[in-house]
């Protein structure tokens, strides 16, 4: 599948990942960071949650009238001069976006940072096709010059690189000598992409939300590189997700204020920018010729369904910045571009259930994504409801966790099979107790006891005590 | 006031001196306790699992143990709103949904029990040491139960409190996640411990035995002075 991430098997990577104490260190430091920066943002507003319940609503209302809305997109993008593609797959997309750089005898490409342009690998569709790609989001950049790693954060793809990293990084492969302060190294790339947005042939960007009503698009950037992307070639292709629209100007103050608060822990970024269509007579700058790319790839299967809340995603990571599980492992782990608690809903829908049935485990249910989510996404539900798919649906479980379980129901919904049962636990368990508590337990407890005690059986199970002690006294 | 208990599988194994520390605190609060022998497990372990269907008889036979108890006590904050989330499980079921919801109205976890419906907000414990609280995922986030805890511990005399740093994240427990994804749960569990030491406390506190199961597991294997308590035997200390 195309969103996924190197070869390794799930607990290959997560062992990789928690050996990686600098990257752990860096996501522990980030998710600080980002998370008081959030909740301060969050706050000021002071009726956060009506915010959220707003956001849900206007999400909601899209999905649930989205080919409404896809049509008056793609009408008003192709009344503004600009052409629309709707591509089922990623390789439809792809072959679209191959046939438009043909057909510009384009050489170069210059992309300003995109989910879904990952998701379709149309990085390597286009240097198949011949061109040159350069990813103009400093983190992108990095990542592409560090021989194409992949991101690890749908918002901040470097996010577990430090700058030391990044300078011995530019030092082999760009040749670049000086320290590694972010000022200098920043400079360094910017000098280098500013030769590469005046010489690109093809701009590329994601969309952050297009605006059905005037076939707009917007994109919620920090650093400007976006806003050469789509103001110096001669071309430009715009590719989003087929949910991220909204209908009017008005719905989408709303998101993009959840966006930048809730990703960032900023009221705004520093670029909000809408474009609408080529460039008109009396403009001045802007592209020749626009395409919108409008991917489907999967997403329409999870409409309608169990799962279709999902697609309220605004792509802000205030999931992935508070999950205590990414925090241990970091991105790479969960070997999807999409990580973290999104991720792990999001991949195994998209990607299928052969590559990413481990993701829907990697939680704890302990409903943090949940509680932050700005449109209102009941991601642990989600993952939980995975989980119910891949054993009652895919019986795809491990036959001796089916046994196991069971058991436990049989156990557990029969007093008399639980009473007579767990009477014996002490006796069963004594050759492994020590004490009050047992280090080295058999069978699945094992795992538990390689890093933890558990504790020794009650002599007396609790319900023996109750019913020995005297009615009514409070001695035991 | 009559109250059910609902001691939960854990603490009828496992942790005994907690069920016997939520009754005797109980009736000293002047409740009449009672326990029904037919209570097994609210079925956590499965359904979280995936095995929602496997799980449906053993919810039922809770339904039907707790159902006409006027009200359902349980010093577990996951085990409680376990109760809360079977209306859901059992949504669109003409005979079981009803049921589940009058279950989920009745149903309290310890301590907020003791300050929502008992209105008690000093249970005249004392309890000389420092101590630190885990805030539980599910008794936080799901249940929604968050100030009963800081409350009855805040008028514990003698009980001299520290807060825990990065006390929203979870311990790493997650029921069969701990062994499941045993290597990702033992970094959880250990950070988590590494914050209880910062603070300082001689005893860590939590509302959920489980998450006091993990994370005091860990602290005995590392060989730290910490001890683990529940917060029932706490308020129970005189």
């Amino acid at each position: 599948m195309s969103m996924k991430i190197g070869e390794d098997k799930f607990k290959e990577r997560v062992g990789k990942g928690i050996d990686n104490t600098f990257m752990r260190g860096a996501v522990a430091g980030a998710q600080e960071r980002m998370g008081t920066r959030r909740e301060n943002a969050t706050e000021e507003l002071g009726n956060w949650e009506e915010w959220r319940s707003h956001g849900e609503e206007i999400r909601k209302h899209v999905l649930e009238n989205l080919d409404f809305y896809l049509e008056q997109l793609s009408e008003n993008v192709a009344a503004r001069g600009g052409h629309v593609f709707f591509a089922q797959t990623a390789a439809e997309a792809n072959e679209y976006i191959q046939g438009v750089a043909k057909s510009k005898n384009a050489k170069k490409v210059v992309k300003a940072k995109s989910m879904v342009t990952e998701e379709i690998s149309l990085n390597s569709a286009l240097q198949q096709a011949g061109c040159e790609v350069i990813e103009t989001d400093l983190g992108e950049y990095i990542l592409q010059v560090d021989d194409h790693d992949p991101p690890s954060h749908i918002v901040v793809p470097a996010l577990h690189k430090n700058k030391e990293q990044i300078r011995d990084v530019f030092a082999e492969k760009l040749g670049y000598q000086k320290t590694s302060k972010p000022e200098e190294l920043a400079l360094h790339a910017r000098q280098k992409l500013r030769e590469e947005f005046m010489s690109a042939d093809i701009g590329i960007t994601g969309c952050n939300f297009a605006v059905a009503e005037t076939g707009s698009f917007s994109l919620v950037t920090n650093e400007g590189n976006a806003d050469l992307v789509t103001s110096l070639p001669k071309t430009q292709i715009t590719v989003m997700g087929m949910e991220r629209l909204v209908p009017t100007f008005e719905e989408m103050e709303v998101l993009v204020s959840l966006l930048t608060r809730s990703s960032v822990g900023q009221k705004l970024t520093s670029y909000i920018t809408v474009l609408t269509g080529p460039r008109e007579e009396l403009e001045t700058d802007g592209p020749e010729e626009f395409h919108l790319v409008i991917v489907d790839n999967g997403r329409s299967s999870i409409l309608g369904g169990e799962f279709q809340s999902v697609l309220n995603c605004i792509r802000c990571a205030a999931c992935i910045n508070v999950c205590p599980v990414y925090r241990q492992v970091g991105g790479h782990s969960y070997g999807s571009i999409y990580s973290g608690p999104i991720g792990a809903v999001l991949s195994p829908l998209l990607g299928g259930y052969d590559e990413f049935k481990e993701l829907p485990y990697a939680t704890t249910l302990c409903g943090a994504c949940t509680e932050v989510c700005p449109v209102k996404i009941p991601l642990h539900e989600l993952l939980h409801k995975h989980r119910q798919v891949i054993v009652e649906k895919e019986g795809r479980a491990p036959f001796a966790e089916k046994m196991a379980m069971k058991a436990f129901g049989m156990g557990a919904s029969s007093p008399a099979l639980y009473k007579l049962g767990t009477k014996f636990v002490p006796s069963v368990m004594s050759p492994f107790t020590d004490g009050d508590k047992i280090s080295k337990g058999p069978g699945p407890l094992k795992l538990w006891t390689d890093s933890r005690d558990f504790p020794a059986p009650n002599k007396e199970r609790f319900r023996d005590w109750f019913k020995n002690r005297d009615k009514g006294g409070k001695e035991s | 006031m009559k109250v059910t208990l609902f001691a939960t599988c854990i603490v009828d194994l496992f942790q005994g001196n907690v069920g016997k520390a939520t009754v005797e605190l109980l009736e000293r609060l002047g409740c009449e306790i009672e326990f029904p022998e037919s209570q097994v497990c609210c079925g956590q372990p499965s359904y979280n699992s995936g095995y929602v269907n496997e799980t449906k008889d053993a919810m039922k036979k809770m339904i039907d143990t707790f159902i006409d108890a006027e009200y359902v006590v349980s010093p577990s904050g996951s085990c409680a709103y376990m109760f809360h989330e079977y209306q859901h499980i059992f949504k669109g079921d003409p005979v079981w949904e009803p049921k589940a919801k009058k279950l989920a109205e009745k149903t309290y976890e310890l301590t907020q029990f003791i300050v929502d419906v008992l209105k008690v907000e000093d249970v005249g414990a004392r309890f000389d040491a420092t101590v630190t609280y885990h805030t539980s995922c599910h008794m936080t986030r799901l249940l929604g139960v968050k100030e009963a805890p800081m409350t009855l511990l805040k008028n514990v005399k003698g009980l001299k409190f520290t807060e825990l740093p990065g006390k929203e994240q979870c311990c790493g427990f997650g029921g069969t996640f701990a062994v499941k994804m045993a290597q990702i749960s033992e970094q959880m569990v250990d950070e988590k411990v590494l914050h209880v030491e910062e603070t300082g406390a001689e005893y860590l506190i939590g509302a959920d035995a489980a998450c006091l199961m993990n994370i005091g597991g860990r602290i005995e294997r590392q060989g730290k002075p910490i001890k683990v308590m529940h917060i029932a035997e706490v308020l129970n200390s005189r």
